[in-house]
């Protein structure tokens, strides 16, 4: 049986990790990932360079990948980051868009260009943690528990992964819905990896 | 294992597989030095598709108006609606599920002040597709920077040998654009001439745009000449987001994977990611010979087509099936003298398939993100 190892909820609120609400918003604000990253005491520089959807993405696996134990120098060829949302990484298209307006405004630059691909917070959360499985990114209109479950299980058919860090990672102009979760196969904790229990996960706000 | 029923290619150099393929063959290449397009402040080279000619195709479809639809969904409807012909499946059918590989989709539109944001998404761009031909499952984006083609084609197997789908419509597609070109430029990652894979004077890649459709089916029941997939991987290096792994560990795993199913002695040509960039070309030479495939002759058809970004998967392998149901492996365009490391069999002439027992090839590339890709390909004798 797959099991929901662990899991970290995101929204612009609330941070709930494994069912206990770890960091809220100050005031009217939304939540602050810097604010998040700097109160959980995490230690990786490269966070500061990346884009806001790598950033909430990271976030969310390096919160739950961390409870489990799950050490970040031990190279995991049975692991795989497979993430989903909606805008792809339109957040960061918009922001690259202003760098190549015009003629006196032309700037483009790699950093900021490189973001444009939805698929690198999977590569970001990979080279965390040294996952050398599989990396994928999909996009669907709306968060679905079934297209989550139908994927990743889809996915475990390959006998060599014992692990998927999964989620929807969504990320638009300060508007973030994120939940990571860590999927495996043939451990005691956690609830099983089904359609009720992501939409469980997915209604904490 | 799926079987693939039909497949469509459409690029600078022509609206359908075969048109592509003859043009190969008579060793035209797409790519060609543009200034001033797109607004851009350099020239570049890239293989583009000519609007009036997309237009043309698309309005003989006689469904809708060329004006309506941006060049992005004209090329992936008109790419889809050839191949389904050709595989002749009910594309409405509910057991039938549409998946779109693309990076960028309609990203150019954001150039304009009142962009329709819906519009851009990707999601949007796969509902129409699906839509065009009255299917009511919801599409699936797959979106893995340059390997997304390879992985669209391993999600459709899934999809298949799950039993979720009896058939899978796998449309890939980029358009060029100043957003796209500008950031492969900031990149330094352009060649200013028509790109070299694994030659020593390689400087960089070129870019080109295409749809390509393959129309999977389970391979049960399936003619024998069909080409099956026989299986993929998808391996990450961990290593770093926008180069590739010095010691080529991702890829050199996603090959070893795929080997797993046939044996490197059945291998008649490895078709490589190749995009001329110096350590791209370098990292593959490495992958093949720790896969133990130094030997096996390889090709790159960037110098042909451009890096046609979510199209490539698709296109490459449509063109590498081809050509080894024709017992061919293709000259790689471009190429003069090696410049990688790593021993790799390669040549600009195209070569024979003299060995029978040779049955399959390998499609294999690297991108953004630290991902890697194979798949295997197999003709039945």
């Amino acid at each position: 049986m797959i099991k929901i190892a662990a899991y970290t909820r995101i929204t612009n609120r609330s941070v709930v990790l494994n069912g206990e609400k770890i960091f809220t918003a100050k005031g009217e604000n939304s939540l602050n990932l810097t604010e998040l990253y700097r109160n959980r005491g995490i230690d990786y520089p490269k966070f500061f360079k990346m884009d806001n959807l790598a950033k909430s993405g990271f976030l969310g696996a390096e919160l739950a990948l961390r409870t489990l134990g799950l050490d970040t120098v031990t190279p995991k060829k049975g692991t795989a980051v497979i993430f989903m949302n909606s805008s792809s990484s339109l957040d960061d298209d918009i922001a690259y868009q202003q760098t190549i307006k015009s003629g006196e405004n032309y700037f483009p630059s790699p950093s900021v260009f490189v973001y444009t691909l939805a698929n690198i917070v999977t590569g970001e959360v990979a080279i965390r943690n040294k996952i050398m499985g599989e990396s994928s990114f999909y996009i669907f209109e709306k968060f679905s528990a079934n297209n989550m479950q139908s994927i990743i299980e889809q996915a475990f058919t390959n006998t060599s992964l014992d692990m998927v860090v999964c989620g929807w990672v969504e990320y638009l102009q300060g508007e973030m819905d994120v939940l990571v979760m860590a999927v495996q196969r043939d451990v005691v904790r956690g609830d099983e990896f089904n359609t009720l229990n992501i939409n469980k996960l997915y209604d904490i706000k | 294992m799926i079987a693939a029923l039909g497949d469509n290619i459409v690029c600078g150099l022509g609206f359908s597989s075969e048109e592509v393929y003859a043009s190969v063959k008579k060793g035209i290449g797409g790519v060609k030095r543009y200034e001033g397009t797109f607004g851009l402040p350099d020239p570049f080279m890239a293989s583009l598709i000519a609007d009036e000619a997309l237009d043309s195709a698309f309005a003989d479809l006689g469904r809708g108006a060329a004006g309506d639809y941006t060049k992005f969904e004209k090329a992936i409807i008109l790419s889809a609606s050839k191949a389904i012909a050709q595989a002749g499946i009910d594309a409405s059918h509910k057991r039938v599920l549409f998946i779109l590989s693309t990076t960028k989709g309609n990203v150019d539109l954001l150039e304009h002040e009142n962009y329709d944001r819906q519009k851009v998404t990707l999601w949007h761009s796969a509902g129409l597709l699906a839509g065009w031909f009255g299917n009511t499952n919801e599409p699936v984006v797959v979106s893995n920077a340059c390997i997304s083609g390879l992985c669209a084609q391993i999600t459709a197997q899934r999809m298949i040998e799950s039993g979720s789908y009896d058939a899978v419509v796998v449309v890939g597609c980029d358009m060029l654009s100043k957003f796209v070109i500008s950031g492969f430029h900031s990149f330094k990652a352009l060649s200013d001439t028509e790109c070299r894979p694994f030659d020593a004077l390689r400087t960089g890649l070129n870019l080109g745009e295409a749809a390509a459709t393959i129309v999977y089916s389970a391979s049960d029941n399936v003619a024998g000449g069909c080409a099956k997939m026989l299986c993929g991987a998808i391996c990450n290096d961990a290593n770093h987001i926008s180069g590739p792994s010095r010691t080529a560990e991702g890829l050199n795993n996603a090959l070893q994977a795929v080997l797993q199913v046939r044996p490197a002695d059945k291998i008649a040509f490895v078709n490589a990611h190749g995009t001329a960039t110096l350590y791209n070309d370098e990292m593959e030479s490495i992958a093949l010979s720790r896969s133990g495939l130094s030997s096996v002759p390889v090709n790159s058809l960037k110098a042909i087509f451009g890096h046609t970004l979510g199209a490539a998967g698709i296109l490459e392998t449509i063109i590498s099936t081809m050509s080894l149901k024709k017992r061919k492996v293709l000259g790689s365009r471009g190429f003069e003298r090696s410049g990688v490391s790593c021993e790799v069999n390669i040549s600009a002439e195209e070569r024979d398939i003299t060995d029978d027992t040779k049955s399959c090839f390998i499609k294999m590339m690297s991108g953004f993100g630290g991902s890697n890709a194979a798949i295997i390909m197999e003709v039945g004798q």
